[in-house]
């Protein structure tokens, strides 16, 4: 472990402690999900460390479950937008002409209509289960990857070692994934940092709007939502989730940055 | 005595270096370096990539690239030790007293400024003439430097004006503060031979004329023997020789010297031309798609088996091009190809794996001719795979005994191209179209990019090779002594049209055209007076002037 800057290990340590807390939820969390243990947005006592929320439920256990719900869904979506976005891309700089031209306008088409609005006009016909939430956020973020990942295959396309390889013959698997795929991994990691992110925002958002994870099970844009009168009598329950997204932002991008810093430095990437 | 102009003495110089996944390390760049320049005179640093000679070059401005710091030794211009100054002392120095030519002056020059703002922007920064008498100053310079319309050439931008005649303004610009010493970095490496020798001349006339002192830095002897009177041969920052140009060139003392005055002594017997060509192009006329200006018109050319066609000319020449059409990359508009008795198809995906598997290419640029994520073993690995289905041990084999035919062997194996030198990544290239085992190598200025002994060794590498193996060379190169030291035959091409082809002592032989004998004179020679003599006889001007 040695030379990891003091920065990414504290990113690490949130990261880990977040996704540890997310993936045992039922072994660590102090008592049920919908648990009713007490009084209404009760203060933080040796019983309930973060208090109870507007219904009496106790908040920590909530934040627990929240953060695997939250956490769970932006990971998949993240993952979805990234195999369909920078297979796409890949696919549309290798191909060029015409084929590039189609899919990229029709990116921009998908991409001209704000995702919020298209997420709730699509979420408001659809059931709303998770499987379709993920569906539903790895494919509108996939046109944001979809853009990088061209970008950078384009650059990449054109290089003497990618037109070694269609000289000897080989096929666009190869090409994709052998020849420009190790290249372009570094940016694209970098972006999978800051999409993870803008993801757990986005679920977070629509559930706020309660079109996103469905009362009783939690999440932490839903806590926000449930405990957001709370502000109003000075009650800090609302701001808890807030406070876990912030700090889960900061440190999934720590990690993100040290990751891009090691493989742009390794072996010497292309050009540094 | 008085001082001389520019006195370094026991330079030092360092930089950090930050390997992956290691502390960072100091590493000395340049130790021991002793020299003195006088009024009036020229010195020639002369060394490989990495033998530290930009970097003496810019501590005569007490200045380091990039985290490299002078860390010991004296720098004195006209007695004051200039390490010694501060920020400002610095600042009252460079650009006034001591001036700088880079080696690329379409990347030194802003593109969105005329040239006559750049060549007197440091004149009038530092007050050393009034706006009109800098600008009649330039214009004086610009007809020095033989630059067309001197009144008005200032008016242009950077991109209006040509490779050579940029480099020349670039010189303007050094000169226009009427400096004591210029620092001239490679000012003709990036152009082409018969652009050069212009250059070479204006930047000879232009420093006997003003009296300037200049550090003239290169790692082509032969250049550097036309323009300066003392030369140091300089070796991983170290000095290796120093004297006298005369008896540098003449009267070598080192070994090191020696085979630097002796690079490009290969001598190699000509082959005969057979009747079974192994390629032949007849009529080939090509174009890029979306124009209407032909790139090559009607080439005519055939190589035999096992034997090498040399085919030179200036950038711009089409001699790229006609490799991209044998590759199938551009399909020409007219005419066919004929590889080993059968006609290719005219684009790559109407090829069959063997005609690909035949035909392989060598690039210029090693660096990014291999992907830099694949080890040594991946690359030469996968043609072999790929062609001949060989896989685990039997692969392993190959590429080991491939990596010895390179003269390199089987350390190398698990190594990134980031973890080689220059010379070793070209002959990992070498490998891997060898791994193909092809009947023709296309090699596109496949040593224009290395140090001269390096180039050298590439080019035996490649001559052994073709005894051993069989197999046809298709050379693309700029530079007519690597055509003497390697081809049969030879195409010269000029504006895309092959303007003189035959076996190599047909085309080396007068009577010459026009163009032929102004590449050839063009081509600088380890001898002195020699550019004089070259400007006085020649028949052609070159397209730069």
């Amino acid at each position: 472990m040695r030379g990891i800057p003091i920065s990414a290990l504290i990113g690490l340590a949130f990261t880990a402690a977040y996704f540890l807390a997310a993936i045992f939820a039922p072994l660590i969390a102090p008592y049920g999900l919908s648990e009713i243990v007490g009084d209404v947005w009760e203060p933080s006592s040796s019983r309930h460390l973060l208090g109870t929320d507007s219904i009496g439920r106790d908040l920590l256990t909530r934040m627990i479950y929240g953060g695997r719900t939250t956490i769970f869904i932006a990971t998949m979506a993240t993952l979805l937008s990234f195999v369909t976005g920078s297979v796409l891309g890949f696919l549309a700089a290798v191909l060029g002409g015409w084929m590039d031209q189609v899919m990229s306008r029709l990116i921009d088409l998908l991409m001209s209509i704000p995702t919020l609005i298209f997420a709730l006009v699509v979420l408001s016909v659809m059931p709303v289960t998770i499987p379709v939430l993920i569906a539903v956020m790895g494919l509108l973020d996939s046109t944001r990857v979809y853009r990088l990942a061209r970008a950078v295959a384009v650059d990449i396309n054109v290089m003497d070692f990618v037109e070694a390889a269609r000289l000897r013959g080989e096929g666009r698997g190869w090409v994709i994934f052998r020849e420009i795929l190790p290249n372009a991994l570094s940016p694209l990691v970098a972006e999978m940092g800051l999409r993870f992110i803008f993801a757990v925002l986005f679920v977070s958002t629509l559930s706020f709007l309660g079109l996103g994870v469905q009362p009783p099970a939690a999440d932490w844009g839903g806590i926000v939502k449930e405990n957001k009168d709370g502000i109003v009598y000075g009650i800090p329950a609302a701001l808890v989730p807030a406070f876990a997204i912030a700090t889960l932002a900061i440190s999934v991008n720590l990690v993100a940055d040290w990751v891009l810093n090691r493989t742009t430095s390794l072996k010497g990437g292309r050009g540094g | 005595m008085a001082d001389p102009l520019l006195k370094v003495t026991d330079l030092k110089i360092e930089a950090t270096a930050y390997p992956p996944g290691e502390p960072p390390q100091d590493i000395t760049i340049v130790e021991g370096v002793s020299f003195a320049l006088e009024k009036g005179r020229v010195l020639g640093l002369i060394g490989e990539s990495g033998a530290g000679k930009s970097t003496i070059g810019l501590s005569a401005m007490a200045y380091g690239r990039g985290g490299v710091r002078i860390t010991g030794g004296q720098v004195q211009v006209n007695g004051r030790d200039i390490l010694k100054l501060g920020t400002s002392g610095l600042r009252r120095l460079r650009g006034a007293e001591v001036t700088y030519v880079a080696q690329s002056a379409a990347a030194a020059f802003n593109p969105a400024r005329k040239i006559m703002e750049q060549v007197t922007e440091a004149t009038l920064a530092h007050g050393r003439a009034s706006k009109r008498e800098a600008e009649t100053r330039a214009v004086a310079l610009f007809d020095k430097l033989g630059l067309p319309d001197p009144e008005t050439f200032g008016n242009r931008y950077p991109h209006q004006v040509s490779g050579g005649q940029l480099q020349r303004a670039m010189t303007a610009l050094a000169l226009c503060p009427e400096p004591e010493l210029v620092i001239f970095d490679e000012p003709t490496t990036a152009l082409d031979v018969t652009t050069q020798i212009d250059v070479l001349a204006a930047i000879k006339d232009a420093i006997r004329d003003t009296g300037v002192a200049a550090l003239y830095i290169t790692h082509d002897l032969a250049v550097v023997a036309q323009v300066s009177d003392d030369i140091m041969v300089l070796q991983n920052g170290h000095r290796v020789e120093y004297g006298a140009t005369d008896q540098i060139i003449n009267a070598p003392r080192e070994d090191y010297t020696r085979a630097l005055v002796s690079v490009r002594s290969i001598v190699h017997e000509e082959k005969q031309p057979g009747d079974d060509p192994v390629l032949q192009a007849s009529h080939v006329t090509a174009r890029y798609k979306g124009t209407k200006f032909d790139v090559l018109h009607d080439i005519n050319v055939a190589l035999d088996a096992g034997q090498t066609l040399a085919v030179v000319g200036e950038s711009g020449s089409g001699k790229s091009t006609l490799a991209r059409v044998i590759t199938g990359l551009l399909p020409p508009s007219k005419g066919q190809i004929t590889f080993a008795g059968r006609r290719l198809s005219s684009d790559l995906a109407g090829r069959s794996r063997e005609d690909l598997r035949e035909l392989q290419m060598i690039y210029q640029m090693a660096d990014v001719a291999m992907n830099p994520r694949q080890t040594v073993g991946t690359i030469i690995g996968r043609p072999l795979e790929f062609y001949f289905g060989h896989r685990g041990a039997e692969k392993q084999r190959r590429v080991i005994e491939l990596l010895d035919k390179i003269e390199m062997g089987a350390g190398y194996i698990d190594r990134y191209p980031a973890e080689l030198s220059g010379g070793q990544k070209q002959r990992v290239c070498i490998a891997r179209a060898l791994a193909a085992e092809p009947r023709l190598i296309i090699c596109d200025e496949v040593t224009s990019a290395l140090d001269p002994l390096v180039a050298d060794g590439i080019l035996k590498l490649l001559l052994n090779l073709q005894k051993a193996e069989n197999v046809a060379y298709l050379f693309i190169t700029h530079d007519l002594a690597t055509v003497r030291a390697i081809a049969d035959s030879i195409a010269v091409m000029y504006q895309g049209r092959v303007v003189r082809y035959g076996t190599k002592s047909q085309v080396l032989a007068p009577p010459y055209d026009d163009y032929t004998d102004l590449l050839l004179s063009s081509v600088p020679e380890m001898k002195l007076g020699w550019l004089e003599e070259v400007i006085a006889h020649r028949k052609m001007e070159s397209a730069g002037h």
